[in-house]
């Protein structure tokens, strides 16, 4: 009865799947494995034979796991865990972080519980940090095109990178746009009559 | 009318059209209701979000909320609100199929579901492998139908797979699978990556078949029949909107953009002009109703369609049939659709149930408002479907 539940983790990003498997390590003795490619996805679990498979829910791989969860075989008619409502409050922060859970048929929500609490916290900790991500990489993308802007303006116009800065702020400033968009706006037009 | 808001989920296909037409073109806002739009990666994950309330209703493969119903992998109360899109769907296969075929012979006419399948069938010597994007959807079950009554055993020689649309080239091109059946416009993107060419519509197997449906949770509706009923309108009038030609260019542009299919316009408009490129040399080939939203009551939940999907479910799964199409009538929510439209003056059919399969030509027969004319609904092998010879 108390045999070590085996984990698998499916998740391309292989720190993020490291730092998952961490935290379950940490959260409970339990066997992890990852998978870290798409192809053969429904092969390489089988070979696993886990009780619990983890997948982020962005994934769209998600799908072949789906076909899984019908065909009896190796991994024995497991249940997609969110429409089993054994925990509908566990079930739903799962959705919300964005983690998914497949589990073998008749594993109790109590040996399931400490699992994915870990991975949720995990998984709201990347969702944050991508989010993070993305808004550093959109401000860096938007200070490259005001850059070019400001260097069509000063070869164009023949006036200093202040000047050009100060063009670029009035205009969107005059048009009630953001400064990004009208630097964009130049740049593609000074390409279009290249 | 308080601007309630609704969150609809959906997948990028070029059939979820209707429900992102009724919020960017207003059709939602002249319900007095607001859309929240949200892009599901795949149909596992939109069935949990609109099962667990994480969106309210959703772009949802007809055969799912009938699947959940009769407890096939996974089990919850959805109702179909409206059919959002008959057909849209086509069966590609590998380049090194479609070269084998071409040197068989084979015309690619696009059209002969028997000649397609057994020239299909004959020039392949390893199982077959075919790949549909959900284990539940219309893309499997006319797969196996078609397959099946072409006398195919299908146990020993198809392999069918699932992978969700937006990498169905990719698995192609990697050589994972020989052949596809998927919604527009990822079979373009195989024939556009030169991975594939497309071989049928599905429309030439069935040739008008309940693709997609607006769901929601029973207990939504429930709770909020009158913003499930404007929600049914706002996606009609989008639906209806849709059907006309002249807006046509207009909705491929809107779908284009990079928060819903993101893939150029140009690949988009053959779905919804029925001009398909079946191959890289461009090859087109004209498709009678390639995708309708409203057109023959395209978007009325015919008990007949639930029925279908219901019978060929419990086929396929050891069910009984005739419990299983009466768990499935509970599902498509015709009354509900015909008094959330009464105020629309909608030529509606009279009956719940038709015949499938039965008519060969465009019919007109009497409806709720004036003449209604049906659309051909022939299958390919001329079967009829007829609940009355079920019993």
């Amino acid at each position: 009865m108390t045999k070590k539940l085996s984990i698998v983790v499916v998740e391309k990003n292989q720190a993020r799947a490291k730092l998952i498997a961490d935290s379950l390590r940490e959260a409970g003795d339990f066997e992890v494995s990852l998978i870290t490619e798409d192809t053969g996805l429904a092969r390489r679990i089988s070979e696993r034979n886990p009780d619990v498979v983890l997948i982020d829910m962005e994934s769209p791989s998600r799908d072949m796991l789906e076909e899984m969860a019908l065909a009896s075989g190796p991994l024995d008619r497991p249940v997609a865990m969110f429409v089993d409502r054994s925990d509908d409050g566990l079930t739903k922060s799962a959705i919300e972080a964005g983690v998914s859970a497949y589990v073998v048929d008749g594993l109790k929500p109590e040996r399931l519980k400490p699992i994915l609490d870990a991975s949720i916290a995990r998984f709201h900790m990347f969702h944050r940090m991508r989010k993070e991500l993305e808004a550093t990489k959109k401000a860096l993308e938007e200070r490259k095109v005001i850059d070019k802007a400001k260097g069509i303006l000063m070869k164009a116009r023949g006036i200093e990178e202040d000047a050009a800065y100060a063009l670029l702020r009035k205009t969107a400033m005059d048009q009630g746009r953001k400064l990004a968009e009208v630097a964009s706006a130049l740049v593609t037009a000074a390409g279009l009559l290249k | 009318m308080n601007g309630a808001n609704i969150s609809v989920g959906f997948m990028p296909l070029v059939d979820a059209a209707p429900i992102i037409a009724a919020h960017e073109l207003g059709f939602a806002r002249q319900e007095g209701i607001e859309l929240e739009l949200v892009r599901a990666p795949s149909w596992s994950t939109l069935r949990d979000m609109v099962v667990h309330g994480r969106v309210d209703a959703a772009h949802m493969l007809s055969p799912v909320p009938i699947a959940l119903a009769l407890g096939i992998g996974a089990e919850a109360e959805l109702d179909v609100l409206s059919v959002l899109s008959v057909n849209g769907t086509v069966i590609g296969v590998s380049k090194p199929i479609a070269d084998k075929l071409r040197q068989n012979g084979f015309k690619f006419d696009f059209q002969d579901a028997t000649a397609a399948g057994q020239a299909l069938i004959a020039c392949v010597d390893a199982p077959l492998r075919i790949a549909v994007p959900f284990p539940f959807s219309m893309h499997a079950e006319l797969l196996h139908y078609w397959l099946t009554a072409l006398g195919l055993p299908e146990i020993l020689s198809v392999q069918v797979k699932t992978i969700p649309p937006p990498l169905m080239a990719d698995a192609m091109a990697a050589g994972e699978i020989d052949a596809f059946c998927v919604g527009e416009p990822w079979g373009s993107i195989a024939v556009e990556n030169g991975v594939g060419d497309l071989l049928l519509p599905l429309s030439a197997i069935w040739a008008f078949a309940p693709e997609k449906v607006l769901a929601v949770r029973r207990a939504y509706r429930e709770a909020e029949p009158d913003v499930s009923a404007r929600l049914i309108r706002a996606v009609w009038r989008a639906g209806k909107w849709l059907d006309q030609p002249e807006n046509r260019m207009m909705a491929s542009e809107i779908l284009s953009r990079p928060e819903y299919v993101n893939v150029s316009s140009e690949i988009l408009e053959r779905a919804f002009d029925g001009q398909i490129v079946i191959s890289q040399q461009g090859d087109t080939r004209k498709v009678p109703n390639f995708l309708t939203f409203t057109k023959g009551a395209a978007s009325f939940p015919w008990l007949s369609w639930s029925s279908w999907i219901a019978n060929q479910l419990a086929k396929r799964h050891g069910l009984d049939a005739s419990s299983a199409i009466l768990s499935a009538k509970q599902v498509f929510q015709t009354e509900f659709y015909r008094s959330a439209l009464s105020s629309e003056m909608v030529a509606m059919p009279l009956t719940e149930f038709k015949q499938e399969g039965a008519l060969k030509v465009h019919t007109s027969v009497d409806s709720t408002h004036g003449q209604l004319v049906l659309e051909p609904d022939t299958f390919f092998d001329g079967e009829v479907f007829d609940l009355e010879l079920l019993k």
